[in-house]
């Protein structure tokens, strides 16, 4: 196994994902599996190459307006949210 | 029958007046009740939508409006966001959500005048290969329930082959419509990378998401494609590059075309494929085509490359869901942390969740270099070696998938096994290439795939190439036997 | 540790939100004060499917400000995705700029009070979005989340730890306030959260050449909070030092009320932010006739507005300084001077750091809105150089037209304060006094010259202040010493 429980319990606490007791060690087996086979990576020869972050080469970010496009929508798009409050999404006490 | 005629045919008759939206409408309709059940393609039916968008379309035709697409019905994959509708990219976290918008494809067909009858299943937030991984279930192959359909745009595919819709569009991010179209018999084209707007797509890993089609034929594909397809300012990475008229470059010769075949997509294909893609390159050759053998020696580490750069970018993308503005909440969170957590754990499945790890686990510190920048530099050197390909040939070829559509259950405890399944198809999406695939054959009485992969920009070359070859053979006309 | 001479070493990073009209990567208004979630677009509410499209204006006024400080703006720049769970950050993460931001190294002059000057280095300048805000009253054992804020263009300009005091650090936050509202990229507005900063503080045992480990203290939203905040870090870590304690690498709340910094507890886990470039936005291309344009809209800068004052109208550099601290303020001045005339700038420059600026800061107001403005100044001015009014009265009459509004020449009128220059009623006066305090006059001739100012005084007061001070003391003079009186 190249990962442990607690390498997963860390990765899983970054990620914000709670995992049972059940699923955990599954997740021990299957993660572990991925990390070896992309390790095959490694093999290949990268010194000189630049990092492909974009599949189309030559372009550039284009730029928009500075102009206000948007309206108050607020009430329709707060009909998807579990919890709101006085126009606010509601979430449990934020400790700052 | 009409679901048997093509999308031309189909607007020959609605532009004859032999038939209305309303009709084709109330006919693929009927069909989705009565054929969907078993199949699990479709999991929100959007009928009465679909009456009001098709009498909308009959009385555009009756006001003197025509158009290819004007009154055709369409089923959308869930990753696209439809106005009022729910979308639910296959997954209990988004199983409540409404979009309050349509993506850009969507508003595209649209204004086109198609009319959606229901949004497709699929795997979970189109992460898997089969279709298992969606909330709402497996979908099942037309050509023998037992099998998966492939993925992740499974339920697209699964009813374009039943004949459920004329067509379906799709999200193809690592082969999500070639390998589904290869496994269903079906025609999918993925575009390039930029091509088609990915506003309004949920995303999945974004330099590698592009929507496609699914159809019965690469005439019909052309069609759908051009209303897709196009500029659009709400996406950064879309290209401002007119879209050539797909459908009048379908009939060019094929006279001197330069076909690669791609060596490293032969190695270790079992005999019966390989034959049945043998047999298309002679259909290729009789057609005028030259063929020569080409490698790209970095591909093999297209899988592993695939499985970095998607997962880094999914376990960013899917960090929105955390239960605040919309999707699923767990019930009580007792503290800020125990939403994130438990609302995140509830809401996605276990492979999103495994990607999602991965990704984290290969974006962190410690590993950022050895694996994700790693990953970035081979993608490029796989860039690179498509490139040094399209200067010597004009398409590359190749099969699909290793194999036709394999077992529900088979691969789905072994992320590896099914990983591998996009061996063939995830090299054009690292490359932002254009990729096409349509049934060549038949192994065991189910349907292979001959992909077809084109430099950027090349959707007429691969049209074309996929049309000739319809015209001379007639696998895409097969249908599962209950569904013709 | 105790007896060892500690040097104080500080970096700040300023976040100024650029004056867009919209958002950074939406089209929703970026406007303060609308009621919750009004501003918060599709894009900034971060829903599924939704993409960020780059505002031009952002990136343009990223540029000015590279330009201001004379720094090199990077002509290729890249978007960087920073990973971390907030209630106020709905993507999950912010895009910002991380390994290749858009303005690079570039430097700034400090001016302290004592007219030193300091150069303080600029590290960098990057685009970035600013988050929404947490609102925690009202809910019980919750909070509200307002994404208005959200998408809101920020620029984070990142000094190099080149500060040794409090004072120098809000010398050189002062001076990226004025400049970015030279530029009129900023509007400055502290209390409404368009100017803050972070302060990263640490103390070495001078002449060392490692720094100290290093407190992060956010959101400091004034200059004096910043003054205070340093200050009470600086004393704990060294007082935490020579107690035989280590100092650790964290991040710190400045508490205003108790004036203390504290510990942050949701930043209490080590951050692992898993920066990588966004695959949403496409690197940020600035060639040279873009940064040429943006060249060509530069106002004159602070220091060079500063140079130019005390050259030519002879004022100190610390007054130079003072009076091109803002636009406006320099604006006023060059007005003032403009109608009075350079020979008399220099009571221009007294009269506006005196008493106009005092009236503006008691009464908060803005230079801009003061019913005083240049030509009343002026006017006023104008009244003591021609030697209507002595410069005393003058201050009796600024503070009628503060008030009023009115122009100098009619409170004059009104008020009758005009001087008395008419040498026979001053002198009238002046034998009036004389004659009533004969003793004072027998000491004066004995030699008790310092009763001279006991004459002037009561001249002054029998005229009510009026007489012409140059006047009375010539007159006063040949009359205290002449025999017949």
């Amino acid at each position: 196994m190249s990962l442990t429980r607690q390498d997963v319990e860390k990765i899983a606490h970054l990620a914000r994902l709670s995992i049972t007791d059940v699923e955990m060690p599954v997740y021990v087996k299957s993660l572990s599996s991925i990390v070896d086979f992309v390790a095959e990576l490694s093999k290949a020869a990268t010194d000189s190459v630049e990092p492909m972050a974009h599949p189309l080469a030559g372009q550039s970010q284009r730029l928009r307006a500075d102009t206000v496009t948007e309206t108050d929508l607020h009430e329709k798009y707060q009909a998807n949210a579990p919890s709101v409050q006085a126009g606010l999404y509601v979430v449990p006490r934020v400790i700052e | 029958m009409p679901h048997n005629l093509s999308i031309g045919e189909l607007a020959e008759r609605l532009a004859r007046k032999e038939t209305s939206s309303t009709e084709l409408t109330r006919h693929f309709l009927a069909r989705i009740e009565r054929l969907n059940p078993p199949l699990n393609a479709i999991i929100t039916l959007t009928a009465e939508q679909a009456l009001a968008a098709a009498g909308a379309a009959d009385r555009r035709r009756a006001a003197g409006e025509s158009g290819p697409l004007l009154g055709i019905p369409l089923i959308h994959k869930d990753i696209f966001c439809t106005d009022g509708v729910r979308t639910s990219c296959g997954s209990r976290m988004l199983d409540n959500f409404i979009s309050p918008y349509d993506a850009t494809v969507v508003a595209r067909l649209k204004s086109a005048g198609a009319v959606m009858l229901g949004k497709a299943n699929m795997d979970e937030f189109a992460m898997g290969s089969s279709n298992e991984t969606s909330w709402y279930g497996p979908v099942r192959n037309p050509w023998n329930t037992a099998k998966v359909p492939g993925g992740s745009s499974g339920g697209s595919a699964a009813a374009t082959a039943a004949r459920l819709a004329p067509f379906a569009t799709g999200t193809d991010t690592g082969g999500s419509i070639r390998q589904p179209a290869a496994l269903t018999g079906v025609t999918g084209v993925k575009p390039t990378y930029g091509r088609v707007s990915r506003f309004g797509i949920v995303a999945f890993a974004s330099s590698l998401d592009q929507a496609g089609v699914f159809a019965r034929s690469a005439a019909d594909a052309a069609v759908v494609l051009a209303a897709m397809a196009g500029f659009d300012p709400l996406d950064s990475t879309s290209v401002d590059a007119p879209v050539p008229d797909y459908a009048a470059a379908l009939d060019t010769p094929l006279k001197g075309l330069k076909i690669g075949l791609l060596r490293e997509f032969f190695d270790g294909l079992e005999a019966r494929n390989a034959a049945l893609i043998h047999d298309a390159i002679a259909v290729y050759r009789s057609l005028g085509a030259e063929t020569r053998e080409v490698s790209l020696p970095n591909l093999p580490l297209s899988v592993p490359t695939y499985y970095v750069v998607a997962p880094a970018e999914c376990s960013s993308n899917l960090s929105r869901f955390d239960g605040v503005r919309f999707g699923h909440r767990c019930a009580a969170p007792k503290d800020l942390m125990d939403l994130y957590e438990r609302s995140r754990g509830e809401g996605f499945g276990a492979e999103v969740k495994r990607r999602i790890m991965t990704g984290t686990y290969v974006l962190s510190a410690g590993y950022f270099d050895a694996y994700y920048l790693k990953a970035q530099k081979v993608r490029r050197l796989i860039t690179d070696d498509f490139r040094a390909a399209f200067e010597q040939v004009d398409l590359l070829i190749g099969p699909t998938t290793p194999t036709p559509a394999f077992d529900i259950g088979a691969k789905i405890d072994d992320p590896i096994t099914m990983y591998l399944n996009d061996i063939y198809t995830i090299g054009a999406n690292l490359a932002g290439l254009p990729g096409l695939s349509m049934p060549c054959g038949f192994v065991d009485d189910l349907p292979m795939g001959l992909q077809l992969i084109g430099p950027h920009f090349a959707e007429s070359r691969l049209l074309n190439a996929a049309h000739r070859f319809q015209l001379a053979t007639d696998w895409h006309r097969r249908a599962p036997r209950g569904y013709q | 540790m105790t007896g060892v001479d500690w040097e104080v070493v500080i970096g700040l990073e300023i976040h100024a939100q650029l004056a867009t009209r919209s958002k950074i990567f939406s089209g929703a208004s970026t406007a303060y004060g609308a009621p919750p979630n009004t501003q918060a677009s599709l894009v900034d509410l971060a829903y599924p499917g939704v993409l960020p499209v780059l505002n031009a204006e952002a990136v343009r006024m990223a540029v000015k400000f590279g330009l201001g400080v004379g720094a090199a703006v990077a002509h290729r720049s890249v978007f960087a995705r920073k990973n971390y769970f907030y209630p106020d950050l709905p993507k999950g993460y912010q895009i910002s700029q991380y390994e290749h931001p858009v303005v690079g190294r570039g430097s700034l002059r400090i001016v302290l009070e004592d007219g030193s000057e300091k150069i303080i280095g600029i590290t960098r300048a990057h685009l970035e979005e600013d988050a929404g805000k947490s609102l925690h009253e009202g809910l019980a054992h919750a909070s509200g989340i307002d994404l208005n804020r959200a998408g809101t263009p920020l620029l984070e300009i990142v000094s190099e730890p080149d500060m040794r005091s409090a004072r120098e650090a809000v010398a050189y936050m002062k001076k990226i306030h004025t400049l970015v509202r030279y530029l009129e990229i900023c509007d400055g507005n502290m209390q409404e959260g368009s100017f803050r900063c972070d302060a990263n503080v640490s103390v070495r045992p001078r002449g060392s050449d490692k720094f100290g480990t290093r407190a992060e203290i956010k959101n400091l939203n004034s200059f004096r909070f910043v003054e205070k905040a340093v200050q009470y870090e600086v004393a704990r870590q060294i007082e935490l030092l020579e107690s035989g304690g280590k100092v650790i690498q964290e991040t710190r709340l400045y508490d205003s009320d108790r004036n203390e910094t504290r510990p942050m507890r949701s930043k209490e886990e080590a951050n692992d932010y898993r920066y990588f470039p966004d695959p949403d936005l496409l690197p940020l291309e600035i060639d040279d006739s873009f940064i040429r344009a943006v060249r060509a809209t530069l106002p004159e800068l602070p220091d060079d507005k500063a140079t130019r004052f005390a050259r030519d109208f002879g004022l100190s550099a610390y007054d130079a300084g003072v009076l091109s601290a803002s636009r406006e303020l320099g604006n006023y001045f060059e007005a003032v001077v403009a109608a009075t005339g350079t020979p008399h700038a220099k009571l221009a420059a007294n009269w506006i750091m005196g008493e106009l600026s005092g009236a503006l800061n008691r009464d908060a107001v803005e230079i801009t809105a003061a019913k005083v403005g240049p030509k009343e100044l002026s006017g006023l001015l104008a009244r003591i150089n021609d030697g209507t009014i002595s410069g005393k009265i003058g201050k009796e009459v600024f503070e009628a037209m503060w008030s009023t509004g009115a122009a100098a020449d009619a409170i004059i009128e009104s008020k009758g304060l005009k001087q008395i220059t008419d040498a026979g009623a001053i002198e009238a006066v002046i034998d009036a006094v004389i004659a009533a305090n004969p003793r004072q006059l027998a000491d004066y001739r004995a030699g008790k010259d310092k009763l001279f100012g006991f004459f002037v005084g009561q001249v002054m007061k029998a005229t009510g202040g009026k007489a012409n001070p140059a006047q009375l003391n010539e007159l006063l003079k040949a009359r205290l010493g002449a025999a017949d009186a």
